[in-house]
């Protein structure tokens, strides 16, 4: 083993390690992600206060009051010293006190909820700025983008433009995921059913990794995005070239594409269906599916009586649209009678909950979902949810 | 802080530090069955809160107020207490030590338990048979779920009386069988609370809201 | 043909040949490893004629001290599997880059970090806790027993049962591929039809009923069978750790019981608490899982707690400082980890007050944390510290442990938090906090207390080989991913494709190889000493100067522990037995009173194995026959009055004077 071979050996590695000072979640492009960055390097710092002396100690006492050592003083009934339990408690108190009001202050200003504020630390938002949109779902097993403002979507590929704050309304098709990309802001969930918001500003163009951070099956490990921070004039170029491009994302597509597949290249869409969002948010893109927002306004009006009983069929999401289950035999399906099914128009649920006996609202499935895209969409379906 | 400090050192006279006698420590039972009554409590205390979050989830189908009688729920609620109150008259004989009038009282708590659980059974079977049954809604899981786990209780209490009383008249009212009685006991008038609970919340306030 | 077939699903239910993964060579290889090994063993124990020793004496013994091996025996079994888990992951993350799959495809390495994680919680770290509580809290307040030997018999078994059912899911069909804590609803019919996630609920749902009763036993052992003296506030350490391990054990564990019995509803019956449709919420089951797994986390660490407290005073020669706010200490960690478990997933876009909330309660723990730390400290000032096995652990402990925590108030704050919940920086935290405490302080707790259990000591040099091989390879192992988390990698990936990780993974990967050689070098150190016991024998059976009553007694103790109850006077009752001058009684035996074995135990655990294995693999009749064979055996056991006998004065007499002698032969 020569010098030269070791040196071979330990400068790739020297060289790896300084790039991996690089480590992006120490090293954000987006404004939310650096104060997140700010936060862990105050919080370790202030946790250092006690830790440092602690592991000193350690050494210290260790060495010092080792049995060999017949110098150092030995008191084998000291056990109580009202002032140094003071201290003990107090430091580790203060800290926290300290780490607390850190805590309180940074989830608030850092909640993603709240829309972004400034564009960095310099400078403020400015007054003619305009939030891009972007609803995000993730499917088995990659990540749908679709731009309200633009009418355009996108798979695997997420651009934003530089300055601009983006708004992201984020949801999954069948179990959960998060949505993750550490070099502009933390993650949130995303989940079935339901509604998480992030909001959050690239400052430096270039791309970044985006992936799902929470475990989500097989084809997990490739669930993976490129987020590409675009200055406004390559924004614009992007959305014209995506424009361009042709394709539509309908609901029929929606429902090809969540099919599950691993390493689905980038994919983009010039148009895309303008209720497809909510629709896959309430669990009714297929036509025969009552969504999510009209059974919880029936349930919000006490139910449907019992003569919905047998109403299964379009509320089952997992059961029969499970696309990676086995066809499974279940009682339910067993039950339910497929061609027959309650309105969810509005007038026919109040008619059914007025007067739960009346079994009027019968009507052959395709034309009840005919009525229920139709329908008008009060606006209450997933919302935030708060313990 | 220190308990040396309480009690002076003589080295001269040591202290005894042990017991000559056999020690005989309090019989943990009765402790330990109200531990194990706690844990219990804390399953129904999840059912509850799945209950109290998944209650309104009709999924646009039938809600409580169309499902329950409270007729039938009421008579089913009276059994139940009726059997704490004859468990009560129970536990009375066997303190005077009367074995054949603890046993009567023992059976007639075991009718009533029997009445409970098949009251609760013949609901079951009513709304499974109108399609209502526990894979119909969120709030059809839970309710079922929640009454269902008590029904089992109950039912698994009716078979340790029914073991308990063989065992009395096999070996008469000896310690063991004591204390076996007073832990049933626990156990059944502990359901009785819980039922209270699911009484109130899931039928009383089910078919009120 | 067609009734054929259907009676064979009638009989077997899912379970046909397609079960035995004959098609994937690792675990045919496993098999066959595991097959040798254990025919080797069971042929080992034939040839010995041991059979009828091991089911009298150890089987269906209800002696807590024999209980508390077997326990940490399963535990160290459990851990070989747990840790082949770990390896294969670490060989596969650091092989699997770019154009390089790795050589476990994601169906295979998504059940084997789930099983990783179920093994190393479940039937590692609560085993070997339960173990050390179960031998040593009984002789620390000088109890003969705990306060229900039988049930204490039979939690064993029914832990062991779920073990056995986990390793059964190797080698017929599957394990679940969900992680562990099976977040639904990817854990639910629809996304997970197979029977991994019913191998996964069961095997936890007859473990945990073993917990639930070991824990309401030793909470009734430790509140009444103390010995007289010997009041709350002069109890050892370790027993207030475990009286508040158990106290968590009890209000933890209904929990999961509960949650695991909707989601099984969900999966067999077809209803719908946690399912997309018909109104479900698949939060309620995040939830409350974590509303068990967190105390489950303080269940793991406030026993060992205890351990390096014991371990601390009597190496230091010192009485523990600040006996009274340890104590204080452990009851508010124990009642604030009941407020802490969202914080497990801020990320699920609660509100900033409640997130903060949550994240302040957490900080709120490391107070009382940080002041046992000090008071180790400070019980090491001015004392004379033996660097002994147990000791080295210990200060191993103290040095990675405070990193740990640290890393843990880092995550626990929300907007740190976001950037890094289920990267590695969070697995790095959570080993770093496991390892660095539930190990440590297992393997301290095991070499301070096996002379106690078998007479004689452990082999120092090799116990030194694998204390430093765990605590290098655990930060080997442990650093890169710290690191890698910064980088924004996420757990649970099978596959990369950025190369310049790749260096990072191998370190981890050697760092595994070299905590491999821990284990290994402990597996040494067991055979050595078994080899030299005569050399390592102790015979005073207080070999370390110890201060606890345990070390009054022989080692190993009589059946009966202690020939008179201890009287208690001193928290630290054997130290001031030992300074005022206590002489062992050599006359005056009386006949003890002990519970008698019984075989209902291991019968009843065996029982509901079979109704476990029916249930996953649908064999109604099975499952059917079973549960009503468990109750039946149940209620047949209660008929039996016969439970306890006395051992006469003359044989405690006996098994006295022969201590007599022996400690004769060392003076």
């Amino acid at each position: 083993m020569s010098a030269r071979a070791l040196r071979n050996a330990l400068l790739p590695m020297l060289a790896v390690l300084i790039a991996g000072c690089k480590a992006v979640v120490m090293h954000p492009a987006g404004d939310i992600a650096v104060q997140q960055r700010n936060l862990i390097v105050a919080s370790t710092f202030l946790m250092l206060l006690v830790i440092v002396p602690v592991i000193v100690l350690t050494f210290v006492f260790a060495w010092r009051y080792r049995a060999s050592n017949q110098e150092a003083p030995y008191e084998p009934d000291w056990h109580h010293s009202t002032q140094l339990e003071l201290v003990i408690w107090s430091a580790p108190l203060l800290i926290i006190i300290a780490l607390g009001a850190l805590t309180w202050i940074g989830t608030h200003t850092l909640d993603p909820y709240r829309p972004v504020d400034r564009l960095d630390v310099a400078r403020k938002l400015p007054a003619d700025v305009k939030t891009l949109n972007v609803q995000v779902v993730a499917l088995d097993w990659k990540w749908l983008f679709i731009y309200p403002d633009y009418g355009i979507a996108t798979v695997n590929e997420l651009a934003a433009p530089v300055d601009v704050p983006i708004s992201f309304q984020i949801t999954a098709s069948n179990v959960m995921n998060s949505f993750f990309v550490p070099a502009l802001a933390g993650q949130i969930y995303a989940m079935p059913g339901m509604e998480t918001q992030l909001h959050a500003v690239i400052n430096q163009a270039g791309d970044y990794e985006g992936f799902s951070a929470n475990y989500s099956g097989a084809g997990f490990s490739h669930m993976r995005f490129k987020f590409r921070g675009l200055s406004p004039s390559d924004f614009d170029a992007w959305v014209a070239q995506v424009k361009a491009g042709g394709g539509a994302l309908e609901r029929a597509d929606y429902l090809k594409l969540a099919q599950p597949s691993e390493n689905l290249p980038v994919q983009h869409y010039a148009h895309s269906a303008s209720d497809l969002y909510d629709a896959i948010l309430n669990l009714c893109v297929e036509p025969n599916k009552m969504c999510m927002r009209d059974m919880m306004s029936i349930d919000a009006r006490g139910g449907l009586g019992l003569a919905s009983v047998d109403n299964v069929s379009r509320l089952a999401y997992d059961r029969d649209a499970g696309a990676r289950a086995a066809p499974r035999s279940n009682y339910v399906l067993a039950l339910c009678a497929a061609d027959r099914a309650v309105s969810s128009s509005p007038a026919a649920v109040r008619a059914a909950s007025d007067s739960p006996t009346v079994a009027s609202a019968w009507a052959p499935a395709e034309s009840t979902a005919a009525a229920a895209a139709a329908a008008p969409a009060p606006n209450a379906g997933a919302t935030r949810f708060a313990p | 802080m220190s308990s040396l400090a309480s009690e002076p050192i003589n080295t001269a006279n040591p202290p005894s530090f042990y017991l000559t006698q056999e020690h005989h420590p309090e019989n943990g039972t009765m402790l330990g069955f109200w531990l194990y009554l706690m844990s219990d409590c804390l399953i129904f205390a999840v059912l509850f809160a799945m209950y109290g979050v998944l209650g309104r989830n009709y999924a646009a189908g039938p809600g409580p107020a169309q499902l329950f009688d409270l007729k039938v729920v009421a008579i089913n609620t009276s059994m139940l207490l009726f059997s704490s109150i004859t468990y009560g008259f129970a536990m009375l004989e066997m303190a005077r030590n009367r074995q054949t009038a603890t046993l009567i009282w023992l059976a007639i708590t075991g009718a009533f338990g029997a009445a409970f659980v098949g009251l609760e059974l013949n609901e079951f079977a009513h709304l499974i048979h109108d399609g209502a049954g526990p894979q119909r809604s969120a709030f059809l899981s839970s309710f079922f779920t929640l009454v269902g786990t008590h029904g089992l209780h109950v039912s698994f209490g009716i078979v340790w009386l029914i073991t308990l009383m063989t065992q009395v008249l096999k070996h008469g009212l000896t310690e063991a069988n004591r204390r076996r009685l007073s832990c049933l006991s626990l156990f059944w008038h502990f359901l009785d609370v819980v039922w209270i609970g699911v009484f109130t919340f899931v039928y009383l306030l089910g078919v009120l809201r | 043909m067609q009734d054929r077939t259907h009676f064979m699903q009638l009989l077997l239910g899912r379970l046909s040949w397609d079960a035995i993964p004959l098609h994937v060579p690792i675990l045919v290889g496993t098999f066959i490893g595991t097959a040798t090994l254990g025919l080797a063993l069971l042929g080992f124990i034939t040839y010995k004629r041991a059979w009828g020793y091991l089911w009298s004496q150890w089987f269906c013994s209800i002696d807590h001290k024999k209980i508390g091996v077997m326990y940490i025996v399963l535990g160290l079994i459990m851990l070989l599997r747990g840790f082949a888990d770990a390896i294969m992951m670490r060989a596969q993350q650091a092989l699997s880059f770019g154009s390089s799959v790795g050589y476990l495809p994601p169906e295979h390495y998504d059940q084997v970090f789930t099983a990783h994680g179920v093994i190393m919680i479940f039937f590692v770290a609560m085993p070997l806790v339960t173990g050390l509580m179960n031998y040593v809290v009984p002789l620390q307040i000088g109890a003969r027993d705990v306060a229900f030997p039988f049930l204490n018999n039979f939690s064993f078994w029914m832990t062991t049962a779920g073990a056995v059912l986990v390793m059964m899911s190797l080698f017929i069909g599957e394990f679940a591929r969900t992680g562990w804590l099976a977040y639904p609803p990817l854990s639910g019919i629809a996304y997970s039809p197979d029977v991994g996630v019913d191998y996964y609920i069961w095997s936890l749902q007859i473990a945990g009923i073993g917990t639930l009763l070991s824990g309401v036993n030793i909470l009734a052992t430790i509140i009444k069978m103390r010995a007289p003296g010997m009041s709350l506030m002069r109890m050892p350490i370790f027993t207030w750790t475990a009286l508040c391990t158990n106290v968590l054990i009890v209000a933890a564990f209904p929990v999961l019981t509960a949650v695991l019995v909707l989601l099984s509803l969900d999966r067999y019956v077809g209803t719908d608490f946690f399912t997309n449709d018909f109104g479900g919420n698949a939060m309620m089951y995040v939830n409350l899982i974590w509303i068990w797994g967190h105390p489950e986390v303080y269940i793991l660490i406030l026993p060992v707690f205890g351990v390096f407290s014991e371990v601390v005073a009597t190496f230091s020669g010192k009485r523990l400082f600040g006996y009274a706010s340890m104590v204080y200490a452990t009851v508010v960690i124990t009642i604030l980890s009941y407020l802490v478990w969202l914080h497990h997933f801020f990320t699920m876009g609660s509100g900033a007050s409640v997130n903060s909330f949550f994240g302040i309660t957490t900080m709120i723990i490391s107070i009382p944390t940080g002041a046992k730390m000090f008071n180790w400290l400070f019980t090491m000032y001015r004392g004379r510290i033996r660097f002994d096995l147990p000791m080295l652990w210990t200060m191993g402990f103290m040095i990675t442990f405070v990193i740990g925590g640290m890393t843990g108030v880092l995550l626990a704050v929300p907007p740190a938090d976001f950037e890094l919940h289920n990267s590695l920086f969070l697995v790095a935290h959570f080993h770093n906090v496991i390892i660095g405490g539930v190990v440590f302080g297992a393997f301290a707790g095991i070499t301070f207390w096996f002379p106690k259990a078998t007479g004689f000591q452990l082999d120092p040099f090799w116990g030194k080989v694998s204390f430093w091989f765990w605590l290098s390879g655990f930060w080997f192992a442990f650093t890169p991913l710290y690191v890698l988390g910064l980088m924004g990698v996420t757990r649970r990936l099978s596959h990369f494709d950025d190369p310049s990780l790749q260096i990072w993974f191998q370190i981890a990967a050697f760092g595994a190889v070299l905590i491999l050689f821990g284990i290994l070098a402990f597996l040494v150190q067991l055979f050595v000493s078994i080899k030299n016991r005569v050399a390592l024998a102790d015979v005073s059976g207080d070999c370390w100067h110890g201060r606890t009553l345990e070390w009054s007694t022989s080692s190993p103790p009589p059946e009966y522990n202690f020939a008179f109850t201890p009287l208690v006077h001193d928290q630290d009752a054997w130290w001031d037995m030992k300074s005022r001058g206590y002489v062992r009684p050599l006359s005056g035996f009386i006949p003890i009173h002990m519970p008698k074995s019984t075989p209902a135990g291991i019968v009843l655990a065996g029982i509901s194995l079979v109704c476990g294995f029916a249930l996953i693999w649908h064999i109604w009749w099975l499952g059917a026959a079973a549960f009503f064979a468990v109750i039946a055996t149940a209620i047949a056991h209660t008929f039996n009055y016969d439970r306890d006998f006395h051992i006469p004065a003359e044989e405690v007499a006996r098994v006295e004077q022969a201590r007599t002698r022996l400690l004769a032969t060392t003076v």
